[in-house]
């Protein structure tokens, strides 16, 4: 095969490539480049400020490679060789220089951005934060709306442009919670009492799901989020509290019990302080009601 | 009378029973051959028994690819099950095997393939590159090759009798411990690992201490190959980094044994500690696996661009600086376990810190070229890849060393692309640079450059198809370690074409294994007779291919940095003296060691305590014995060297 028709075959492949991966960013959801929540929408800006900065030593070497991989091939003896070179003080500065600055700006944003978009932030609005409590159990999520006193599981309602403080536990292996749509995601840990700060900016349906390992059920716990007006997370409210079920001691020691592939539900009402009880039954000394 | 253990042992399903049939069957046929061909005493005496750091290499090497072998089977099942177990469609695995084979496949990788590799290259070459003729311990080098290989069978035991951890490969508790893990699985994880680590522990100990002490005159540190500075560097990465291993398996299975509550959820046990203690471990585990790549990458760049290597003292102190920093990191693993922004700052910028270093390597290498005469052989090929990939690995780590972005793409695929960017990428193709580079040295022919240039293609492709769209999976949200899907995620494409990638994976092993049978066919038009078939700069290259035992008849001295290189340029003295040379006898201790391991390691899983106890009894004995073993060395006088030589 001569020259010209591997460079056109390579192309043609390079062209393709692209041309899939254009393509797959038309037509698919990716969720974490497609933010629906104010915090989301803030991570997915510092990828693409770290990936431009990223940039700037790529281009680069691409480029350095390429070229000096062609210009001092063996066979182009035109090219100048000098055996004995072997450093260079002023362009060795020069690239211990460039990445430390491009590290230097990076690190300052990794700072800054540890502390703004640090899950335990509160959120900045002028709406009163609606707490959820998030349980993983083994393999679904239980889902605790303490103020309005109802549960559910597999499924979680929110209102839009309202803060949300979800407080995450786990009375099982270790999950980690994560809505990629609305923001990062936080560990769930038995006995210890996490916290993510989340709120969404566009009405919507968003999955959810747990990105730790924790056992044979695993892949079936993902959970759907609906970003609602506050009239249908209202209405939904009023809908759950109607349906049969409570959420009390006995029920909850039932549903933690191990099981897969759970369908979503809700229960009309919860034992007052279900959370506490949760974390209080990996304590040594703690007298709980689930244990 | 057996513990745990119970015929029930024996049955896994269908799909394990293939593993299980192809095990029995590759063992049998491999002692049949031995027995038909009446190699066994050869193989005693000659390899199973040699102190020589060669061969030990040659055999770590060989061990490792086996390995290979079965970690990518490992990968292809997940992808397969990944391509097929969508909507109603469950695949052929079960959740619970699936997860062991994810387990299996990163357990199987990081500690019996890449660890295999690196130590197999450095006996093979770090004593010939700096003018020795052994290891400071020949013997401990001996024993850690076969806990080695005793770790390698209890984890392989474990597809035949009983089941492996479906933890993960780094078994996190509180999923790993006895409340969520019943079985024998994680205990069989642990024992494979402790055995296995300790064998690098003594490694590591040795290594150091070999360069530290026996180089040959006028090598000084700075005046050492960049292979050897990697090894330097890598060994005190080892030296501090596994007995945190260690430790944190003692305790995670005095948990699981004893009923302690290190770990554990509740009774005061805290999980956080094991994932903090595993990382402090774990994080300097892969720098310590790539800094002899990087080294490899130096030397093959060199030589084959003809010209110094560029920047020599700026290339040490960035493996100076890149060791030093790997202990500061181990944070970044578990930004979301939500340690307040302080901490997750400090450490994702320790992180970021660690492009600094690595970029200069980059651009030294490539200023190494500049001005060079590029010889294109396989090594060269393996690192323009390597440079392509490990560019965009670094990118991508960098990104993750944001907490704020962490916290979006952790423990999704964009997670599990980046680090086989980096150990594919990074690790496996300079040990494959290293391998080609090397291999005349070590069997006295080259390797076949034309299937040696398919099976590049091949990989590279294949870790192209196979990684770019597990990113473009972890962007969508696609989780890692997950049996099973729904179709409206829309994932399955991508994770057809991940398949897809590692089929031509496949192929490029393919291509090498053949590459190898075809290179010892034609082993005498191959023959490499000057011992030097790369015009090489450095020590190993001064001796024949392949080495003697003994490396060097006479010790060489070094008055230079590329030292072979101003050996060839300058005029080479007539008059050689040759003197006696000490060398280890050989001893099947090793092997005894390792077996005694190897039963206190099985009957340890399954609870057999009259077993560890004969088992631990037999250890303590072979120690005492070998300790006080006296006539370990004999002598090669001189005439015989000089025949030798003269013969050679």
């Amino acid at each position: 095969m001569s020259k010209k028709y591997k460079i056109i075959l390579i192309s043609i492949a390079v062209v393709w490539f692209i041309g899939i991966i254009a393509w797959y960013l038309h037509a698919k959801n990716f969720a974490v480049l497609n933010p629906k929540g104010i915090v989301a929408n803030r991570e997915r800006r510092l990828m693409l400020i770290t990936v431009l900065l990223g940039m700037i030593v790529i281009i680069p070497v691409y480029i350095m490679t390429f070229s000096f991989a062609w210009r001092y091939r063996e066979s182009n003896k035109k090219a100048r060789y000098e055996p004995e070179l072997a450093g260079n003080a002023v362009v060795e500065t020069i690239w211990w220089g460039i990445p430390a600055a491009i590290i230097l700006i990076l690190s300052i944003i990794a700072w800054q951005s540890s502390h703004s978009l640090d899950p335990h932030r509160q959120l900045v609005s002028s709406r009163t934060p609606l707490t959820i409590q998030v349980v993983a159990l083994d393999w679904k999520w239980l889902f605790i709306y303490p103020e309005q006193r109802i549960a559910s599981v597999n499924y979680l309602r929110i209102p839009v442009n309202t803060p949300v403080t979800f407080d995450i536990t786990a009375d099982a292996p270790m999950n980690s919670f994560w809505v990629p749509q609305l923001g990062g995601q936080i560990y769930a840990m038995a006995g210890m009492s996490t916290q993510l700060h989340l709120m969404a900016d566009t009405p919507g349906s968003y999955e959810g799901s747990s990105a730790n390992l924790s056992g044979r059920g695993f892949a079936g716990m993902h959970f759907t989020v609906d970003a609602t007006s506050d009239s249908e997370f209202n209405n939904w409210l009023q809908a759950s509290r109607s349906m049969p079920g409570e959420l009390d001691a006995s029920t909850y020691r039932q549903l933690a019990k191990p099981s897969t592939d759970v369908e979503p539900r809700q229960y009309a009402a919860v034992m007052p302080n279900l959370y506490q009880e949760i974390l209080l039954k990996y304590m040594t000394s703690g007298a709980s009601d689930v244990r | 009378m057996f513990g745990r253990l119970t015929w029930h042992a024996l049955d896994n399903g269908p799909v394990a029973l293939g593993g299980q049939l192809t095990m029995v069957f590759g063992a049998l046929a491999v002692i049949a051959f031995l027995t038909y061909t009446k190699r066994w005493r050869w193989l005693w005496k000659e390899w199973l028994t040699s102190l020589d750091p060669k061969k030990i290499g040659v055999m770590y090497i060989l061990v490792a690819f086996i390995m290979l072998l079965r970690g990518l089977a490992d990968a292809a099942m997940m992808r397969a099950q990944q391509a097929t177990s969508v909507g109603s469609s469950h695949g052929l695995l079960s959740a619970d095997h699936f997860q062991q084979v994810v387990s299996a496949h990163g357990t199987i990788m990081i500690f019996f393939v890449a660890m295999g590799l690196m130590f197999g290259l450095i006996n093979l070459i770090m004593p010939l590159q700096i003018g020795s003729r052994d290891v400071a311990f020949p013997f401990l080098n001996s024993v850690s090759f076969w806990l080695f290989v005793a770790g390698m069978l209890l984890i392989n035991l474990s597809l035949l009798v009983g089941e492996f951890s479906a933890a993960g490969w780094l078994a996190y508790p509180p999923l790993s411990e006895l409340a969520y893990s019943p079985g024998v699985g994680v205990d069989y994880w642990i024992w494979a690992l402790q055995i296995a680590g300790v064998g690098s522990l003594l490694s590591g100990i040795n290594f150091l201490t070999t360069i530290l002490r026996m180089r040959c005159p006028g090598m000084k540190l700075m005046r050492m190959p960049l292979f050897t500075w990697g090894v330097l560097c890598s060994m005190v990465l080892v030296i501090f980094a596994f007995p945190i291993l260690t430790g944190t398996l003692a305790m995670l299975a005095l948990d699981r044994t004893l009923g302690m509550h290190f770990f554990t959820a509740g009774g005061g046990g805290n999980a956080m500690m094991y994932v903090n203690l595993i990382w402090a471990w774990g994080h300097p585990e892969v720098y310590l696996l790539v800094l002899p790549a990087f080294g490899i990458f130096s030397e093959v760049v060199s030589t084959l661009s003809r010209k110094r290597l560029f920047g020599y003292a700026s290339m040490v102190w960035a493996l100076i600086a890149i060791t030093f920093l790997s202990y500061v990191v181990w944070l970044h693993h578990f930004f979301t376990m939500g340690a307040g922004g302080d901490v997750n700052a400090f450490f994702g910028i320790m992180t970021m810190v660690i492009a600094i270093p690595t970029g200069v390597k980059i651009f030294n290498w490539l200023f190494t070229m500049h001005r060079g005469r590029i010889h294109f052989a396989t090594p060269m090929r393996w690192f323009l890849a390597f440079v392509v990939t490990f560019s965009i690995g670094g990118m991508t780590g960098v990104m993750m060393a944001v907490p704020a972005i962490d916290f979006e793409v952790h423990n999704s695929l964009f997670l599990v692309a980046h680090f086989h960017n980096m150990i594919v990428g990074g690790v496996v193709f300079g040990f494959f640079a290293g391998l080609t580079y090397w291999f005349p040295k070590v069997f006295g022919f080259r390797l076949n450059e034309r299937l040696g240039n398919y099976a590049f293609w091949c990989w590279f492709i294949g870790f192209l198809l196979a990684f770019i769209p597990l990113y473009i999976l972890g962007l969508m949200g696609a989780t890692r370690r997950l049996d099973h899907y729904d179709p409206s995620l829309g994932w399955q494409g991508l994770f057809i074409v991940a398949g897809i990638g590692v089929m031509f994976v496949l192929a490029g092993v393919g291509f090498q294994i053949l590459q190898l049978i075809v290179s010892i066919m034609q082993r005498h038009q191959n023959r490499d007779k000057t011992g030097d078939p790369w015009n090489g700069r450095t020590l190993e290259w001064s001796t024949t291919s392949p080495a003697p035992f003994y490396n060097f008849a006479v010790i060489p001295t070094v008055a230079d940095r590329d030292a072979f290189w101003a050996m060839k340029q300058a005029d080479q003295p007539k008059n050689i003296e040759y003197e006696d040379i000490y060398l280890p006898k050989n001893t099947g201790f090793g092997l005894y060691i390792a077996g005694a391991s190897l039963t206190i390691g099985f009957a340890l899983v399954w609870h057999i305590w009259w077993l560890a106890a004969v088992g631990l009894a037999g250890l303590l004995t072979l120690i005492i014995v070998r300790a006080t073993a006296e006539n370990t060395e004999y002598c090669l006088p001189a005439e015989e060297v000089a025949r030798l030589e003269g013969r050679a």
